[in-house]
């Protein structure tokens, strides 16, 4: 923390409950809720409940469920609480690659406001409007963002945005009658790993382009050995996930087009490219958003996510349905696209991180946008400075003396190498004082003990040159006492765990009942 | 009951090189370095190891050889420690070496360390093989061998996980040695003379780090059966050295030579072990490809281990017709350093050079760039 002007490192301490598992807390008996009886009125009009339920979806016996009252319950979960280190509670920098911004809170009221939450998918159009309206425009402002024409908030994520993309493509090529032909995809090394996997599922073979030794990024000449009339695409994420910024992508674009495939970017994470570069300049004929990370709609275990679809006008006839659309008088759910690749989700997605992401757009404004990106660089390089120059065992490998994007892959080769002391020992450590998890990397691991943080716009410099004292105090103790960095955590709610019993898939539970039959609990 | 460490320093390993010899290997040579005034380096670079086996494993059955073979750097330390063998003369020959990696093996030690080069390397290879694990403390003039830590204080936590850890992983690893044959010939190039055990512990073996979740148990059966789904009909394939290439025998139930090439055609086996004049015969006018997987660690596909593969075996073939697999793991390794040839003709070198589409898993592919 910062106090009187003076980084001081905190004297942290978690609390440890020592909490049992809530089935382990059940007496046969207690409960939390009584449940009131049907009126009358009611069971006179639609009969009793368990005459209305089929027979045959009907349970033989009561559900094996935890007994527990309300405060009991209540309990156990804030004691759980106080065992976590939620986004709102530490410097949530080390979690790279997804933008774990401050999402406001007054975002929270709106999604949860009973106008929106009471709201039904079944729901007449007419008495939609609202939503409706939100989402229409939201997507033309992701248009404007982007340069792309067209855009649905359909996919629950960025993988299902990707194989969305995958499913236009393989439409499109099908259409043109080189469907059977055109059956390679290309994508890179440090793009995200669903660039390969989604067109994989999709049915398309993946051929991954390796970073070039300098530059990190791959070159020309390595795309040119494999563009062919059997590539379909080009899936890539860029800046990668080393944050280093492709400076040949719409050379590398312009050789796919030329061939016949088509662009596909994953701009998963927007921070660094708002106001500064688009989609539609890069040579993009499709990409995706993830709402849930650059436009602030909190994610993981905070709230589900939304991967926005945006596409050239010329594959705008094959999105996913339903797309919002506008008569000139009110906005409806247009179903009837006959070359839509069909549905990918149900109802109209998860239209509260729509909402959310328009909030925070409109409440920034085009200034405000290339703000947060022109803010994001500079918290990363200034935390990069700090980290290459001051603490020992850290490198950022590829591109060397080259400011970076939104986030940087950081390597502690050299302090594994030197110490013993390796990335997961230093992320255990870390939670000594006070920070969650951080990220190491997406696979394939090319950057050996990796860790990839990114300190986005909503970190102040504080907040970065306290995440920065930390890693060069964890640093500092590999050197002089590895043991007590390789057997932390000290201070947190739980010890160190060996890792091979628990990553052994025989010894593996994950659910009470596995539990209890591996135990021979009745 | 405590378990058995096998230890074995070669003292006279790295003499050589401070004086500016290209190793010790040969008592000629030994006799040149000691009169330019070289000094044991092993022992002390075998006692770090030690010094930390010392401070972090509590029961443990050290065997050792005599003198500054094992049981000297011992006694300093105050390592309990029994002696299995003899030496002869204070100056020891590979013979000793290999005489105590026989001790070992009798007494069933669980892992043998060892403090030496490629050559002590490549001498305890000879009598263990793949039967024992190993690690080696990097104290020679050459290292090119993937069975060394990358320096004593690892091997000495390498030994800590083996003996802590009763999951560790064990991976086969690359045993090189300079060719003596092409050395005579006045260059000089490494040549794999065989595999042993290695436990593998991400960072701290030299030249193999890799990482990432997956098993390249997994990866190498992906690879073999795509290798072997696409054989062409009527096509010779010659298969090289390593242990990801025999998997493609393995996997077709066929005989299999690990350090040499063999050659399959419509996935039937037509000669093992072949050498350059066997292949020419063989291939003669017909479609042939080569398969290989980089070796050493050090990213060589050609002139490291299948020397066989001549330059006129390569430029009959052509580079279009060169299918290179590898696990994921053996690719990371590398950290975006190119793949590498080396046959000894500028041209078939040349030829070879450029972008390959590395089979890294079923119809999983790497575009890698060689140089």
């Amino acid at each position: 923390m910062v106090k009187m002007g003076k980084i001081k490192l905190r004297n942290f301490h978690q609390a440890r409950w020592d909490e049992p598992i809530i089935f382990e807390l059940s007496t046969p008996g207690q409960r939390g809720i009584l449940i009131p009886e049907v009126d009358d009125e009611i069971v006179n009009k639609v009969g009793k409940a368990e005459e209305i339920i089929p027979e045959n979806i009907k349970r033989k016996e009561l559900p094996k469920l935890p007994e527990l009252s309300q405060p009991q319950v209540l309990r156990h979960f804030l004691r759980l609480s106080q065992e976590t280190l939620g986004q709102d509670i530490n410097i949530d920098i080390g979690l790279g690659t997804c933008t774990m911004k401050y999402s406001p809170k007054i975002h929270e009221q709106f999604v949860r406001n009973p106008k929106f939450s009471e709201l039904h998918p079944l729901q007449d159009e007419e008495t939609t409007q609202g939503i409706l309206e939100i989402m229409y425009k939201t997507a033309e402002l992701l248009k404007e963002i982007s340069g792309m024409d067209a855009f649905v908030f359909q996919a629950g994520g960025g993988a299902q945005a990707v194989f969305s993309n995958a499913s236009i493509l393989k439409a499109y090529h099908t259409d043109r009658g080189e469907g059977d032909k055109r059956t390679e995809i290309i994508t890179t090394a440090f793009s995200h790993p669903v660039n390969a996997a989604a067109p994989h599922t999709k049915g398309f073979k993946v051929i991954t382009l390796m970073p070039d030794e300098e530059t990190g990024y791959p070159s020309i000449e390595a795309l040119k050995s494999v563009v062919s009339d059997r590539t379909a695409g080009l899936f890539i994420t860029n800046p990668e996930d080393t944050g280093i910024f492709n400076v040949h992508i719409k050379e590398m674009v312009d050789i796919v087009h030329e061939a016949g495939g088509l662009c596909i970017g994953d701009i998963a994470d927007a921070n660094g490219l708002f106001g500064i570069v688009r989609a539609k300049e890069m040579g993009y004929d499709m990409c995706h958003y993830n709402l849930h990370k650059a436009f602030s709609s909190p994610h993981g275990s905070m709230g589900p996510c939304c991967g926005a679809q945006g596409v050239k006008k010329f594959l705008e006839k094959y999105l996913p349905v339903p797309v919002v659309a506008f008569d000139g008088e009110k906005y409806y759910l247009d179903y009837d696209r006959p070359h839509s690749i069909g549905k990918v989700r149900m109802f109209y997605g998860v239209v509260a991180a729509v909402l959310r992401a328009y909030s925070w757009i409109v409440s920034l404004g085009a200034d405000g946008l290339k703000e947060v990106s022109e803010l994001s660089i500079l918290n990363n390089n200034y935390l990069m400075k700090r980290l290459l120059t001051e603490v020992r065992g850290i490198s950022a490998p590829y591109s060397k003396e080259r400011f970076r994007m939104e986030q940087v892959r950081y390597s502690w080769e050299k302090l594994k190498e030197e110490t013993g002391v390796g990335t997961e020992d230093v992320e255990r450590r870390c939670m000594d004082y006070g920070l969650q998890e951080f990220y190491q990397s997406h696979p394939p691991y090319l950057v050996p003990e990796p860790f990839t943080p990114e300190p986005n716009e909503t970190f102040s410099k504080d907040e970065i040159d306290e995440y920065a004292e930390i890693m060069k105090k964890v640093s500092q103790e590999a050197y002089e006492n590895p043991e007590l960095v390789e057997t932390a955590p000290h201070n947190g709610p739980i010890s160190l765990i060996p890792q091979p019993p628990i990553t052994d898939p025989e010894d593996l539970i994950v659910t009470w009942r596995v539990y209890k039959k591996k135990k021979g609990i009745d | 009951m405590a378990k058995k460490l096998g230890l074995i320093v070669n003292p006279i390993a790295g003499m050589g090189g401070r004086v500016g010899l290209k190793g010790t290997d040969g008592e000629e040579t030994l006799k040149k370095a000691l009169m330019l005034g070289a000094k044991k380096e092993a022992p002390d670079k075998a006692k770090k190891a030690l010094k930390y086996i010392r401070e972090n494993i509590d029961e443990i059955e050290i065997l050792t050889y005599p003198s500054d073979m094992g049981q000297n750097e011992c006694i300093e330390l105050g390592l309990n420690h029994k002696v299995i063998g003899e030496i002869h003369y204070e100056m020891t020959t590979y013979k000793d070496t290999e005489e105590a990696a026989k001790r070992m093996m009798e007494n069933d030690v669980d892992l043998i360390l060892f403090a030496g080069g490629d050559g002590t390397a490549r001498n305890i290879c000879s009598i263990i093989g793949d039967k024992i694990p190993v690690i080696g403390i990097p104290a020679g003039v050459k290292i090119h061998s993937a069975v060394f830590a990358t320096n004593p204080l690892n091997a000495g936590r390498i030994v800590e996980e083996f003996f802590k850890n009763p999951n560790m992983e064990l991976r086969e690893s690359e045993v090189m040695d300079i060719d003596e044959d092409e050395f005579r010939k006045g260059r000089v190039a490494a040549k794999l003379y065989g595999y042993m055990k290695v436990p593998y512990q991400r960072a701290y073996v030299q030249s193999l780090k890799s990482g990432g979740i997956y098993s390249d148990e997994i990866s190498l059966e992906g690879i073999a059966d795509y290798v072997i789904e696409n054989m062409e009909k009527d096509c010779f394939y010659l298969i090289g050295a390593g242990t990801t290439t025999r998997k493609i025998l393995e996997r077709l139930k066929l005989p299999y030579t690990l350090l040499g090439i063999d050659i399959v055609k419509d996935k039937k086996l037509v000669l093992n072990d072949a050498n350059e004049k066997d292949i020419l015969r063989i291939v003669d006018s017909n479609k042939f490809k080569i398969i290989v997987s980089p070796i050493g660690g050090q990213g060589y596909i050609f002139g490291r281990g299948n020397q066989q593969l001549s330059p006129a075996v390569i430029k009959a073939c052509g580079k279009d017709n060169v299918i290179v697999i590898s696990t994921p793991g053996k690719i990371a390794s590398l950290k975006s350093k190119p793949l590498l040839v080396d046959t000894g003709d500028d041209e078939a070198d040349e030829m070879l050079k450029g972008y390959y589409r590395v089979i890294v898993g079923y119809d999983e592919i790497y575009v890698y760039k060689c140089s």
